[in-house]
This record gives C-alpha cells, sequence and structure tokens, in this order.
C-alpha cells in the first residue's frame, strides 16, 4: 500500500500545493497543465455526481478508483479541495484527509501571517509537516519509497 | 440495498440503454401562505428552489405540482405559468409539492457522455502506468460502477453503496448484451438498444442481483 500524490486546491482552482511520493508515471503534460485538467476533472465529478443522485446528498464524492489507483476527495465548506492518490488497497481517507486540513493546513497556513491564502504555498514548514505526515501513514509503504 | 439504475455507453460515448430499476421518491407537500418564504427560480426549464430550505425541501428541489395538479416545466397541466400563478396573492393559500427533479432524458445522454469523457481523464491522470479509467466512483448516496469491454462498450450500473456483487452483475449484463442485442439481425451496432428480451433478462437480473447480492461462479 502506498501514497502516490497529493493536490490541494482553493475554491478558485488555483493549486496551492502539490507533491509526490511513489509516483511511478509522469503524466505528457506540464505540471500547471494537469492541475487544470485535475480541477477541471473534479468539477465536473462534483456536477455529474449531484446530477446522478437519487437522493440528496450530504458529503457528495468521496472516491474514485481505477484498475490501478485510487483518487480520494475531501472538500471543507469553505471549497478547499484536498485531492489524494493512493493504491486500491486503502480504504475509507475521509479522516486522514480530515487530519491534514484541520492539523496541518489550519496550524501552519491559515494561522501564518506570511501565507497568503489563495497562492501556491511557499511554507517550507508546512511542506516538512504534511510529508513527515505522509510518511508517517499506516499504509504509507516506506519499501515503495 | 437497491440497484437504482443502469446505462450502456456505445464507444463513441453515446447513450445505447438506460432503466431506471428502482428510484427512491423524497417529496414533501405543503401548504404556504402568501408571501411565499421561498425563493424560486427557472433552471434548465424547471422551477426550482433556489433559497429557503425547510422543512424537508432543499435547495435545487423542483416544484412537482401545485394544488394537486402536475406541473410540467413552467406551465401546470391547466396550462398557467408556476411562477406568475405563485406571485398572485389572490391563489393562496396553495399547496406545493417539492421533491429532487428528474432526469429527463436529454440529462441521461448528457450525463453519459460526461461520464464517458471523465472515465478517460481519470486514467490520463493516473500516478501508475497503465490504467483504466473510472471503474467505482464512490459518494455518501450511492457508487457507480463501471465495466469497459474490449470494444469500449461501457456498462454502468448505479447502485446502494452498501450493494454487493455488482461486478458479477456487469458481467452478466455484458452477457446479456451479447446474447440478445448483438445476435438480434434486427439490432444495428452502437445504435439505442430496443429489444424486447435484453428488457425482459436485464429485468430479471438486476432482480436477482438485488435479492442475492450476488451471481454464483459460472452462472
Amino acid at each position: 500500500m502506498t501514497v502516490h500524490n497529493l493536490y490541494i486546491f482553493d475554491r478558485n482552482g488555483v493549486c496551492l500545493h502539490y507533491s509526490e511520493w511513489n509516483r511511478k508515471k509522469q503524466a505528457s503534460i506540464s505540471k500547471e497543465e494537469e492541475y487544470k485538467l485535475m480541477y477541471g476533472m473534479l468539477f465536473s465529478i462534483r456536477s455529474f455526481v449531484s446530477k446522478m443522485s437519487p437522493v440528496d446528498m450530504k458529503d457528495g464524492f468521496l472516491s474514485f478508483q481505477t484498475s490501478k489507483y485510487k483518487l480520494h476527495y475531501y472538500e471543507t465548506p469553505t471549497g478547499l479541495k484536498i485531492v489524494m492518490n493512493t493504491d486500491l488497497g486503502v480504504n475509507n481517507m475521509r479522516e486522514t484527509l480530515h487530519q491534514i486540513y484541520s492539523s496541518i493546513f489550519v496550524e501552519y497556513v491559515v494561522k501564518n501571517p506570511l501565507c497568503s491564502l489563495n497562492q501556491p504555498i511557499q511554507s517550507e514548514l508546512f511542506r516538512t509537516k504534511l510529508d513527515s505526515f505522509i510518511r508517517g501513514l499506516p499504509f504509507f509503504s516506506a519499501r515503495a519509497g | 440495498m437497491a440497484i437504482f439504475s443502469v446505462y450502456v455507453v456505445n464507444k463513441a460515448g453515446g447513450l445505447i440503454y438506460q432503466l431506471d430499476s428502482y428510484s427512491p421518491r423524497s417529496e414533501t407537500e405543503k401548504t404556504f401562505s402568501f408571501p411565499l418564504d421561498l425563493v424560486l427560480k427557472v433552471h434548465d426549464e424547471r422551477v426550482v428552489v433556489s433559497f429557503g430550505q425547510r422543512d424537508g425541501i432543499r435547495v435545487g428541489h423542483a416544484v412537482l405540482s401545485i394544488n394537486g395538479i402536475d406541473v410540467n416545466g413552467k406551465y401546470t397541466a391547466d396550462g398557467k405559468e408556476v411562477l406568475e400563478y405563485l406571485s398572485n396573492s389572490s391563489n393562496y393559500p396553495v399547496s406545493i409539492r417539492f421533491g429532487r427533479p428528474r432526469l429527463t432524458s436529454n440529462e441521461k445522454l448528457m450525463l453519459a457522455s460526461m461520464f464517458h469523457s471523465l472515465f478517460a481523464i481519470g486514467s490520463q491522470l493516473s500516478p501508475e502506468l497503465g490504467s483504466s479509467g473510472i471503474e467505482m466512483l464512490e459518494t455518501d448516496t450511492f457508487k457507480l460502477h463501471c465495466f469497459q469491454t474490449l470494444t469500449g462498450i461501457k456498462f454502468v450500473v448505479l447502485a446502494d453503496p452498501r450493494q454487493a456483487g455488482i461486478d458479477s452483475l456487469l458481467r452478466k449484463i455484458y452477457e446479456l448484451y451479447s446474447d440478445f442485442a448483438l445476435k438480434n439481425p434486427f439490432y444495428s451496432l452502437e445504435m439505442p438498444i430496443r429489444c424486447e428480451l435484453f428488457d425482459q433478462n436485464l429485468k430479471l437480473a438486476l432482480e436477482v442481483a438485488e435479492k442475492a447480492g450476488t451471481f454464483g461462479p459460472g452462472s
């Protein structure tokens, strides 16, 4: 089991943060293009899912999986979106993604007066805290890293 | 547990078959006095709530009937315009029924091709080599399962998140498609499936899958 990569988008679709751990395949497009494609896909999935749903939804879209990876999605009421790609063996990640938001993003970005929201996160402290949090997850395998 | 609906999408992204097997109704009927304490607006040829959630009426719910008379789009069955009727104080008190809007066949076509592209993007954004498109998509109210055949046809099943055995159901639907659509001499490839036997057998398969949760091996 492993974690491939993680994207954080703000409510306007700007990619605030990207990091990767065990990523085997790079997309054929530039990183900027990839963020836009990812955000666009999530945006469409959200509207797709809200139309498809037979009953009213609460949390909405949670995750999808293909034959090789699983994408976990978490959105805060303020529109911040955290997206994590893992392999197929990982189950519900909602708690973990919420933890990234509450104990890392809020602590080291929102409470940091030098970080402006709506702009890519430059803070080195945030980067290291996030990296050690992900590496400490029970399903992050050190062997693959 | 339930299976909500089945979609078959051809390799170009066109919807060639759709079946709603079970749709839970969430409707609320309430009597209002003037002035109406909800904000309604016309969206996609429907009158929907845009502000003011209360008593089970949610933003996005459509007006389904007024005083027991059905509403089609912007007009009631007897030809009155909904918004105009509701803005006239002499028509009150009025009883309005709200509920989630049903998908029209146009919307279904649109959603099917939308899924077709999401499927492709899903495999393009993969961090691993050789990934397929979206096979399973999970939300808090339903799970969408998709099976793409080697020839590019996609079978999509929407089911309750706890419903088991959808993978074997998808293979079973493929089998039914091969048996009753492809082997039908009057069926032309990539075109909408209008085969009575396919209909019947699909409904049967859905019933079995709902009850048993799974098909035995080799069935």
